[in-house]
């Protein structure tokens, strides 16, 4: 169990991190202090051309490593330490580190590529360091504490984003570290994750065929992957992404006047289709996604008040920032919600 | 005089056998023999028939034939206990094998699957299932799909129109409702009646059912959307109606049970219309060659497969079958590259009609091992799209075609088991041309025994029972589609496993 909850204003508007705290807050029933953590786009408005790298270090030794391999790589535009505040639930195991960077003219046509090889490299070869958001303009903040602890840490109320997802963990098939909290991010995708993927071996084998390493020793890395893998680089709409990795089931395609669509997007994509019970809310840049496991095995809310859009796991949580909505439903398993930026790409 | 003692006892209860005489006809291997002369001679009373019926015990095969047809059931098969001085190194078997070679001196012959005591991988993997963190899902009350797709698939999908209209064209695949076919048995190695039986199965279960390298009788010839035409090294009945009337095409390069040997049929299982269909002569031994005469290399085959999807003008799926052996995993990738649509990987202990002993019992390597380089190498190479897995050899349970299946095949053929539930016994005795039961054999008084309606009906019981267990297994690991399961080595664990046996089947240990 786990609790999880987003928004975006479709406008762009932005707002401090003061709501989606309080939205976290309300699900304290739903996880422990075992990871919490949020994602917000919009965050780097003065380095919004920059891919903005959030690390978390073990000790200086994995620092200085990363730096030479970055240095290397990519040019580095500015680095510091992420603000923290000492907040004492939490023990600072690792260092926050965020790096503002371009990847080098050579490179720019397979950037994204590039980036994803980067992040896999640092992931998997330097001991102590450990990539937590790769985007632009947005970041991943996330340590093994109660969501509003993080909050504290982070001094999350300072920044503001146009979209925030808040997640609290109730850790049951993998250890709590700062790492394996959610939000899991690639590129400028984040998920934040409540249930268990219970088709992961299928779904890690099928990314590792398509140069994946699937190395967080958590299930929802998968989901971020899968969906770079069909939006980003087979380019598919949200909307079909959902349809792969949710699909209707066979009774119903048979019956569908869509078919053959369908077959085909099953027969191609089976390994990427997600079972077991799950909500799930992905971010990217222009959206918000939400959607469900097959049969529904997990709490999902959905609400609209202007231009914003809101999920969570339960409906207090959204009631809790704006106690009057246009409109509140449930989603139906394999009806995403999904959410776009009016100015798609607005900053 | 046999050079070794009898393996099996025949005890009658003569206290209830009504000496009716049944067991005299109903025997293919002369055990009971009816004295006719003997009691007309004797003038005694028709109740004491039962006196005049001798036992050729040393001819007994245990097929069960007679237990089983005896009206009044006054007859056991016992296995007779050991009767040479035990040795460790020359075993019973050891020493028939010996005295019966040398009273031939011809390579021995045997049928059904390796018999060595091989320890099984399958026995020492077990399934993972969900408790609280995943619920499990009830298949009685929630959808679990089974539908499998053999063939190509294209690495992504493109779309026109907004994304609204499919753009790419996908290849011909084989829809199956359930991932369990009927494997390849030769019309000519089993019978007619064998072979309408395993069709209309395969048609009322949704799935297909394999040839053989024997060709289809006509009568088969409207069930053909649910078979798959075998095309072997001998290329009996292949002619190119046969090739368009499949649902696909399968290449046969080897099988498990005799992996480089070719096909044996024997000539006295080559009747009239064996004999039509094969296109052959009577009473002709049907041979197959070890390779195909036209494939000598990777290209060669290649050539094969592209002259077959010409001439069904790429409508049908075209599957490769191999042996499973050392070198299967860049065998497989190479068959993939060359065009199949799949490749069918059958395992060392998979069934046969007739094969030298020999080779059944040592060549070949387990078909778990097999399943899981395969599946890794067609992944290591970004290929595992372009065909499918199948695997075969000695699926004995829904339990094994999960795990099969979670190792990384696409769909598994059984054999022996659709045999045994048409009535097979595993007597072994195939090769004779004398199934007890009707079903490896050409002798119309036997091939009358297997009533093909009833035959159809066991077999399909037999694949819808396994479907409904392998959605119980998906249910209890929380799954509601059999792809999520494909490939799945997470939901296996090992037990008694060497730590590289774990390494090449890719599974941890249990409690890991
Ligand atoms: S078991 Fe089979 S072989 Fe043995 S006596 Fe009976 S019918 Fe004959
Ligand atoms: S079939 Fe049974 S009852 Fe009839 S003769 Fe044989 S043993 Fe006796
Ligand atoms: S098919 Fe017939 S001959 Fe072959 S093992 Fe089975 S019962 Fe015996």
């Amino acid at each position: 169990m786990c609790g999880l909850g987003g928004f975006i204003n479709k406008d762009g508007k932005k707002v401090d991190g003061t709501a989606i705290t309080t939205m976290g807050g309300m699900m304290e029933a739903r996880y422990d202090e075992r990871g919490g953590g949020f994602a917000a786009y919009g965050i780097y408005p003065n380095h919004s051309d920059q891919y903005a790298l959030h690390l978390l270090f073990d000790d200086e030794r994995a620092r200085e490593a990363t730096e030479e391999y970055l240095k290397d790589r990519v040019n580095i535009v500015k680095d510091e330490c992420i603000p923290t505040a000492s907040v004492k639930e939490i023990a600072p195991v690792h260092v926050p580190w965020r790096y503002f960077i371009d990847v080098p003219e050579d490179f720019e046509a397979v950037e994204a590529d590039f980036l994803v090889d980067t992040v896999m490299k640092i992931n998997g070869s330097i001991p102590g360091a450990f990539v937590i958001s790769s985007g632009k303009n947005m970041g991943v903040f996330k340590a093994t504490g109660l969501p509003r602890n993080v909050a504290a840490l982070f001094k999350i109320s300072d920044y503001k984003a146009y979209a925030w997802s808040v997640h609290g963990r109730f850790p049951t098939n993998t250890q709590g570290w700062w790492g394996g909290a959610h939000p899991f991010n690639i590129l400028d995708w984040s998920v934040v994750h409540n249930g268990e993927i219970s088709s992961y071996g299928t779904n890690k084998r099928y990314l590792e065929m398509h140069g994946y390493e699937c190395k967080l020793r958590t299930d929802t890395e998968v989901v971020a992957y899968l969906f770079d893998l069909l939006v980003r680089k087979h380019g598919l709409s949200a909307e079909v992404a959902c349809s792969i990795m949710s699909p209707p089931f066979w009774k119903n395609i048979d019956r569908s006047d869509k078919r053959e669509y369908y077959e085909a997007l099953r027969m191609t994509y089976a390994p990427a289709m997600l079972n077991g019970p799950f909500a799930i809310i992905v971010n990217n840049k222009d959206s918000m996604i939400a959607f469900n496991d097959r049969i529904k095995l997990r709490p999902l809310i959905a609400a609209e008040l202007g231009e914003t859009t809101f999920v969570a796991s339960e409906e207090a949580a959204i009631r809790e920032i704006e106690p009057e909505l246009d409109r509140v439903w449930a989603p139906r398993a394999g009806s995403p919600v999904i959410a776009r930026l009016n100015n798609a790409g607005g900053k | 005089m046999a050079s070794f003692p009898p393996k099996f006892k025949v005890l009658v209860d003569k206290e209830v056998c009504t000496g009716c005489l049944k067991c005299t006809l109903q025997c293919p291997f002369d055990v009971h023999i009816y004295d006719k002369e003997g009691f007309k001679a004797s003038g005694k009373d028709k109740d004491e028939r039962k006196n005049f019926i001798v036992r050729n015990q040393e001819n007994c095969v245990a097929c069960q034939r007679c237990v089983f047809t005896c009206p009044v059931k006054c007859i056991q098969i016992e296995v007779r206990p050991p009767t040479y001085n035990p040795h460790p190194v020359w075993t019973d078997a050891v020493r028939r094998d010996l005295k019966t070679q040398s009273d031939t001196g011809g390579v021995l012959l045997a049928a059904m699957g390796n018999e060595q005591p091989y320890p099984s991988y399958f026995d020492r993997l077990v399934i993972d299932a969900c408790q609280v963190t995943n619920p499990s899902i009830d298949p009685l009350r929630e959808p679990m799909e089974l539908r499998t797709y053999l063939g190509r698939k294209p690495e992504k999908l493109e779309f026109e129109d907004n994304g609204t209209s499919l753009k790419t064209q996908l290849a011909k695949n084989l829809k199956l409702e359930t991932p369990i076919m009927i494997a390849h048995m030769s019309y000519g190695a089993i019978s007619l009646n064998a072979h309408k039986s395993l069709a209309n199965a395969a048609a009322e279960q949704g799935t297909f059912m394999g040839t053989g390298e024997g060709g289809l009788h006509k009568d088969l010839y409207h069930l053909a959307d649910s078979i798959i035409v075998q095309v072997a090294s001998g290329r009996f009945a292949v002619h190119e109606e046969y090739l368009k009337t499949g649902a696909a095409v399968e290449i046969k390069i080897g099988q498990g049970a005799k992996p480089g040997i070719g096909g044996h049929l024997p000539g006295r299982k080559i009747t009239e219309p064996i004999s039509k269909t094969r296109m052959i002569p009577v009473g002709s031994d049907a041979l197959s060659p070890a390779p195909h005469h036209d494939i000598y290399s990777i290209e060669d085959l290649s050539r094969l497969i592209y002259a077959i999807k010409e001439a069904t003008r790429y409508k049908k799926p075209v599957f490769v079958k191999i042996a499973a052996v050392n070198n299967s995993a860049p065998i497989a990738t190479g068959i993939i590259r060359a065009g199949a649509d799949a490749v069918v990987l059958d395992g060392f202990t998979a069934g046969t009609g007739a094969a030298p002993q020999v080779i059944r019992n040592n060549l070949g390597i387990p078909i778990e091992a097999a399943i899981a380089s395969v599946d890794q190498r067609l992944r290591d190479e970004g290929i595992r799209h372009w065909g499918s897995i199948i695997a075969s050899g000695s699926m004995r349970s829904s339990g094994d075609v999960a795990k099969a299946i979670a190792l990384g095949a696409d769909a598994v053929y059984i054999g022996t088991a659709s045999l045994i539930s048409l009535g097979c016994t595993v007597c072994k005795q195939c090769f004779t041309g004398k199934c007890a039961w009707g079903i490896a054999t050409q002798d119309p008084n036997l091939t009358k025994r297997l009533d093909p309606e009833v035959g159809a009906r066991r077999v399909s019981n037999l694949i819808g029972a396994w479907s409904h267990e392998l959605q119980e297994i998906l249910g209890a690991l929380g799954l509601n589609s059999l792809e999520s399961l494909r490939g799945n080595r997470d939901r296996l664990r090992g037990v008694g496993l060497s730590q590289t046996e774990l390494d090449v089947l890719d599974v941890l240990p249990a409690g890991r």
